[in-house]
């Protein structure tokens, strides 16, 4: 009796001390740097809710090339560092070494899917989110022609396009949606001039709504609808902020959360691998409403959208995802 | 008299004025250190610590190092000729498709010392090939190979992009990138070459590709100072018309000059391609066409100078890396600073002291 009950004691004693853990956790960025009010932007406000929460510093790096991505990563998981978030595809080759060298050490990759044990992979339905501001950018043009402007031509980019093309045909079947990349280089993430002038040629051609899926070039694409009186559409962050009452809203992908889950995860000693699939469902992409654009989402407009997302849940939409087949059916 | 015609030994010339130059610019940097509240001190050695201090960071200076003796002995044989070669990290990109292809094709069926030869070649076919358009519209329509070069490298990069994204993708995969090479297509790491200086290399990816970045810069020292054509390359390089009027010609001698150029960047590819990654990925040439240019300037375009510079700049990239990583204040922004300190100093800014250090000699020596 009195031996079950010590062992009791020290279970809960030692659950406890494993809920009080303390982590020691790092984040790498992708190339396009911390600061780009997107993508990275979001991992690090992620990092810094946390922070702010429990008081556990972290460490964070900016790589410029994929070397220094994996010197970063290796680097982190040398000192000690748990778990080691790296957020960007880009350095699905570098888990895949680092990881398997640190078997002890937790790992987190945003958009992309490392198979091993000690990896979680967060990745995100680009498509179903980009399907529903598709469908708003169908609702409020006038014109019955959009926009999309996308920064590097990958994979990844060509997904948000062509679920954004699906939604606003949805609204209309001839629907016109004009699609244009910024570049084929790492700097179209950071190039908000070019993205700018991509996005006058799309309004010169009658669009009235674009939305952005270029990292920090997006900035270009917003500046420039504000400055013609039209919509756009910001990416990843919430950016309504930006340009109050030109951006009509934001796909925001919960990168920030992917980032906070993950510490908080396994300093409850909750921690899992294996992959993450983040759609409509689980919140993890969703369209921003807030102070900035309540007035320009119509009821018309909110009620479509919400009859979009239960449909896509119930599963009676099917989003079709580029990277799949590499395919827009469209 | 002009201090700037006086001869100076060449241990001055190639030994005291680079030094200075270096000196000044580490000072510099020291202050830009200094002025965001960093002891500039402690900066430098984590930097040397960080580029030097263990088998592993060695090695990774030594693998940065490999890429900048390719594009900067490129830029060095276009330079010699009177060309501005700006393309080098277009053609390098390019070389990486004929170096990736070589490895695609053989590496389930032979082993690598049996690809090397293939892959270096297809490497330096694929680069001299993408020289090739702006070398001839310098030779024959007078394009000037500066601008034709530049708008290269930008072709480069959407033509490599698309055969990444839609040709040679593994399905399913996020990243645009080729698949992994068996053991048959890649460059095997100089672990034993570490070894006997007793240093580990870890997981740097130094490769057999230094090896043959070694042999490159003799047999460029040969080509330029101990062959007709060198003779004519450079001949063409100081004087054009003199050149013409010799009987150089200068429609051939330029679009060789070129092949050679982009060949030599192509070739660049191997070691990132084929010797770190295993695949080949977008971007992997990383600005290592554009440093190449600054090597060869500091290098005075001579492949000693070039091996050197090169792995000062090997230094400055990993070392730098390093002390970002150790020192979070120091943001990548503030390394660009560090290396743009030391390219002004040492390559644009190279005769600023000469004439102080003349009359300092001149002073010394009694004349």
């Amino acid at each position: 009796m009195t031996k079950t009950l010590l062992t009791l004691i020290a279970t809960a004693m030692l659950s406890s001390t494993a809920i009080a853990a303390e982590i020691k956790p790092a984040l790498v960025y992708g190339t396009g740097g911390k600061f780009d009010k997107s993508f990275n932007e979001a991992a690090y406000n992620g990092a810094e809710m946390y922070k702010k929460e429990t008081g556990t510093e972290y460490r964070d790096f900016e790589p410029t090339s994929d070397t220094q991505g994996e010197q970063a990563i290796r680097n982190f998981a040398s000192k000690g560092f748990n778990p080691v978030i790296a957020v960007s595809f880009a350095w699905t080759s570098a888990m895949e070494k680092v990881a398997a060298e640190y078997p002890d050490t937790k790992f987190v990759i945003v958009d992309s899917v490392v198979e091993l044990p000690n990896v979680r992979s967060v990745v995100y339905n680009e498509a179903e989110g980009s399907y529903l501001v598709g469908l708003l950018a169908g609702m409020a043009s006038k014109t019955g022609k959009v926009g999309f402007v996308g920064g590097m031509d990958i994979p990844l980019i060509r997904k948000f396009g062509c679920g954004y093309a699906q939604g606003a045909k949805s609204v209309k079947s001839d629907m016109q949606v004009f699609q244009n990349m910024v570049g084929t280089t790492g700097a179209a993430w950071n190039d908000p001039v070019r993205a700018g002038e991509l996005t006058k040629n799309q309004i010169d051609q009658g669009a009235d709504v674009i939305y952005a899926a270029a990292g920090a070039s997006g900035l270009g694409v917003l500046q420039t609808a504000a400055d013609n009186k039209k919509f756009s559409i910001g990416v990843d962050s919430n950016q309504n902020h930006v340009h109050p009452g030109s951006v009509l809203t934001s796909m925001v992908k919960r990168v920030d959360l992917a980032v906070y889950n993950a510490y908080k995860d396994l300093a409850e000693d909750k921690f899992t691998a294996g992959v993450q699939s983040n759609g409509i469902k689980d919140g993890g992409v969703v369209y921003a409403v807030d102070d900035n654009n309540k007035a320009l989402i119509t009821p018309e407009m909110k009620a479509a959208a919400d009859k979009a997302t239960a449909d896509i849940i119930a599963g009676t939409v099917k989003v079709h995802d580029y990277m799949t087949d590499n395919k827009c059916p469209l | 008299m002009s201090t700037a015609s006086v001869p100076l030994p060449n241990w001055i010339s190639y030994g005291v004025l680079p030094v200075l130059n270096l000196l000044v610019a580490f000072f510099i940097s020291g202050l830009v250190v200094w002025s965001i509240g960093e002891n500039p001190f402690q900066a430098l050695k984590l930097l040397i610590e960080g580029a030097l201090g263990r088998g592993e960071a060695i090695g990774f200076t030594l693998f940065y190092t490999t890429s900048f003796i390719f594009t900067g002995l490129s830029v060095a044989v276009a330079f010699h000729a009177g060309l501005f070669n700006i393309g080098s990290e277009g053609q390098a990109y390019v070389g990486g498709l004929g170096a990736a292809l070589v490895a695609l094709a053989l590496d389930h069926y032979v082993p690598w010392y049996v690809t090397m030869p293939f892959a270096v070649i297809g490497a330096a076919l694929f680069g001299a090939a993408w020289a090739f358009i702006p070398a001839w519209l310098q030779a024959k329509r007078g394009s000037h190979v500066v601008i034709t070069t530049i708008m290269f490298n930008f072709i480069a990069a959407a033509l490599m992009v698309y055969l990444l994204v839609n040709v040679f993708i593994v399905p399913g995969k996020m990243a645009p990138e080729t698949r992994t090479f068996l053991p048959g297509g890649q460059l095997p790491k100089l672990d034993w070459l570490m070894a006997l200086f007793g240093m580990k290399l870890g997981p740097a990816p130094f490769n057999v590709s230094f090896i043959i970045a070694l042999v490159m810069c003799y047999l460029v020292w040969l080509l330029i100072w101990r062959s007709k054509l060198g003779y004519e390359m450079r001949t063409l390089g100081i004087s054009p018309s003199a050149a013409v009027y010799a009987g150089i010609p200068y429609s051939r001698t330029v679009i060789i000059a070129m092949l050679i150029s982009g060949g030599l960047a192509g070739m660049m590819a191997l070691n990132p391609v084929m010797g770190a990654s295993a695949r080949l990925q977008v971007e992997f040439v990383a600005g290592a066409g554009f440093v190449g240019i600054a090597v060869s300037l500091m290098g005075r375009s001579h492949p000693l100078g070039i091996v050197f510079a090169a792995f000062l700049f090997g230094i400055l990239y990993q070392g730098g890396a390093d002390l970002s990583f150790e020192m979070p204040n120091i943001t990548r922004e503030m390394i660009v600073v560090i290396q743009g300190l030391v390219i002004l100093f040492a390559g644009a800014l190279e005769y600023m002291f000469r004439p102080a250090v003349v009359r300092i000699y001149q002073t010394l020596s009694g004349k």
